[in-house]
This record gives C-alpha cells, structure tokens and sequence, in this order.
C-alpha cells in the first residue's frame, strides 16, 4: 500500500468520521426546549412519602427531575450529592425549586426503599416509584431511557439517562445538566430556571 | 486508480471504529488525588490509591477503584476480583452514550499492558460488588482479592471512602 493511498484513506476516514460526528449531534442530543412534546404524557406515581405524584407535581415551582435506581454505585449517589450541594450554594433561592428522584427499578424500588436511599443525602430531593407501567410511561413521557441489563446469577442492573431534568413551574422542560457536567453552569443553569420560574 | 480508492475506502472503513470508539470524551482523567488508599506490590504489579465507596442505605451495590501499574517486559490480566462482604464480585466497565449511562462487566478481565498503568476511576473502569453481606461504612475497610493471569492473587484490605464522595474524574473544571 502507497502513501498515497493511506492518506487519501485518513481523508476518508475524517470525512466519514464528521458525517457520522454530525449524525450523533443531531440524534443523541435531547430535544431542545418546547420541541416533540417534551413531558406530555399522563402518568401517576407515588413520593417516598405516599402522596401521589402527577404530571400536576412538576407545576408551581421549577424542578430538577433525576431518573435513577438504588443498585446503582456511582451515577446516583454522585448525583444526589451534587443535588444537595447545589442546595446549599443556592440558599433561600433554593427554596424556589423542587428535585425529584425518580426510580427506574420499581421492582426493587418501593417507595419506602428508595425514600431511604434518598434521605440518607438529602431532605430537599423527593423521592417518586411507582408501578412498572406508570414508571415507563413516565420515562416515556419525558423522553428518558431506562432498560433492564441481565447479570449472571438473574440478577440485573439498570442502563438509564443519567442527566437531570430542568423544568419550569409551568412543567415545560427547559434542558438538561449532564452528568459531571460542573457545578459552576449547573448553578447557572439552576439560577436562570428559578428566575424564570 | 480506481482500484487505490477502493483500496482506500477500505482502509477508512477499517479505521471507523477507532475514530468512533473516541466520541465518549465523558470518562475521566484521574488529574485529582483519589483519597489515599491501599497499596500493594505484587510481582511486576504494582496496585496504588485502592479504594471503595461507602453505601447509600438499601444500596446493596458498591464500586471499588485503584491503579494497577505493570513494570514488567509482559503483559497481564486481572482475571477476578473476590470479596467475603460481597455475594459477587466483577470487573466493570462504566460509558456514558449520549445521556445514556451504560455499565456492562468484562467477563475476560483487564488486560494491563507491559510498561502501562490501568486505572479504575468513578466514570469507567471500576470493580463492581454486589449483594453485599452488610452496608459499606464509611471509615472501615474491605478486603478484597485480586487474582492475575500470571502474578498470581493479592489481598488488600480497601479503605471505605465516603458515598457522596466528590467524583474528581467527572469535574475537569476544578483544579
């Protein structure tokens, strides 16, 4: 093989790899603001406490929505605890926002469980679970993906969207923060959704 | 001609995979200290910053992390990872598609190259313990077996960090 063959190979390979890079952003990305319905959908879930959680849940303050499970090592518990530290650097501002913790695992997930497993890193985050049903349609209802993972021994573990939700008090979703994305533009992201309200 | 573009697509075709696998650019780098852990030597090996996480309450999973440097002229494997505190013990790999966080184990192990060091940090690689016998708590330690392919079996006794540990290797924009 020439070296001219394997540059024009490189060349190739570059333009592949930005038709396939331009591909990714325009499909990986979540849905920007207002766009495909976003949130719509009906579903009804319960808190850790037992009150019920409703699409209704998400209006009259803004929110932060996690989905997540309690078999999960690192990604949850990661993410509660920047939850609680954005609480605390937003102060009485933090008053204004609500945070929900969703499981994607009901099965192992009760309320009580998974009410545990969050109030052990924050009394601000609400825990949610529900039944298997009403728990796909609310991952459906906001576009989140959750699927089961077999382990030997029939066991499993969770592959889920590991970003959080921002949604205004209207219950329009307003964009994400990713996972490990830096409390310097989650904070900012958080102050601009509490000042939209 | 002809023939050089084809010969030449093909190539690229060949080379997709590697500029594809290189889109996650999510996974850490282990720029921060992780809280001082064990430490062991073992033939060539030598196994640095090992660590695990204490548990939220019902969380019968916990992740472990550490180095594992090889000065040896051969490469080897961590074939297994053991633990009397768990039911099971794996070697995991963490990747984030898109939003989408994905765990899968490594049935055939890590391979540690001669001359390279392989790091389990929060974000990637990690060891994996389930059905623990007891909560992880926090300033207590576990001990746990690593069995190699050709250096043999280690124990080391993991110091328990806490759960909501900062996760250095998430947060490049902090010194």
């Amino acid at each position: 093989m020439s070296l001219r063959t394997i540059r024009i190979a490189l060349w190739v390979a570059v333009a592949g790899f930005a038709v396939l890079a331009t591909l990714a952003y325009f499909f990986v990305k979540v849905p920007a603001p207002g766009q495909g319905g976003i949130g719509g959908g009906d579903y009804a879930l319960t808190t850790g406490s037992g009150a019920a959680f409703t699409p209704a849940s998400l209006q009259g303050k803004p929110s932060m929505l996690f989905f997540g499970f309690t078999h999960c090592p690192q990604v949850c518990p990661t993410t509660l605890s920047e939850m609680a530290v954005w609480y605390e650097e937003l102060g009485a501002e933090g008053e204004k926002l609500n945070a929900f913790f969703v499981s994607v695992d009901p099965e192992r997930d009760t309320p009580a469980v998974v009410e545990d497993y969050v109030r052990a890193v924050s009394d601000k985050v609400t825990a949610v679970t529900g039944s298997p049903d009403q728990v796909a349609a609310m991952t459906k209802a906001w576009g989140a993906f959750a699927e089961k993972v077999p382990l030997e021994d029939g066991d499993y573990t969770m592959d889920h969207t590991a970003s959080v939700y921002l949604i205004d008090g209207q219950g329009q979703f307003q964009g994400t923060i990713a996972y490990g994305e830096g409390s310097g533009p989650a904070l900012e992201k958080l102050r601009r959704l509490i000042a939209k309200g | 001609m002809k023939t050089k573009i084809f010969r030449a697509g093909l190539v690229a075709l060949a080379l997709l995979p590697l500029a594809v696998s290189a889109i996650p650019a999510h996974e850490g780098h282990a720029h921060a200290a992780a809280p001082s852990g064990a430490e062991a030597r073992l033939g060539t090996l030598a196994i640095s910053g090992a660590y695990v996480r204490a548990t939220l309450p019902n969380a019968p999973v916990a992740g472990g992390y550490l180095t594992i440097a090889n000065s040896g002229a051969e490469a080897d494997r961590l074939l297994s990872v053991q633990s009397p505190a768990a039911g099971r013990s794996e070697i995991h790999e963490m990747k984030m598609e898109g939003e989408v966080m994905k765990m899968r184990p490594l049935p055939g192990g890590l391979e540690i190259p001669a001359g390279a060091s392989v790091a389990l940090e929060p974000g990637g690689l990690h060891l994996m313990f389930m059905k623990l016998t007891a909560p992880f708590a926090e300033g207590t330690t576990v001990p746990v077996t690593l069995t190699f392919e050709k250096a043999g079996a280690v124990e080391l006794a993991l110091p328990v960090a806490p759960a909501t540990a900062e996760d250095h290797g998430q947060h490049e924009d902090q010194p």
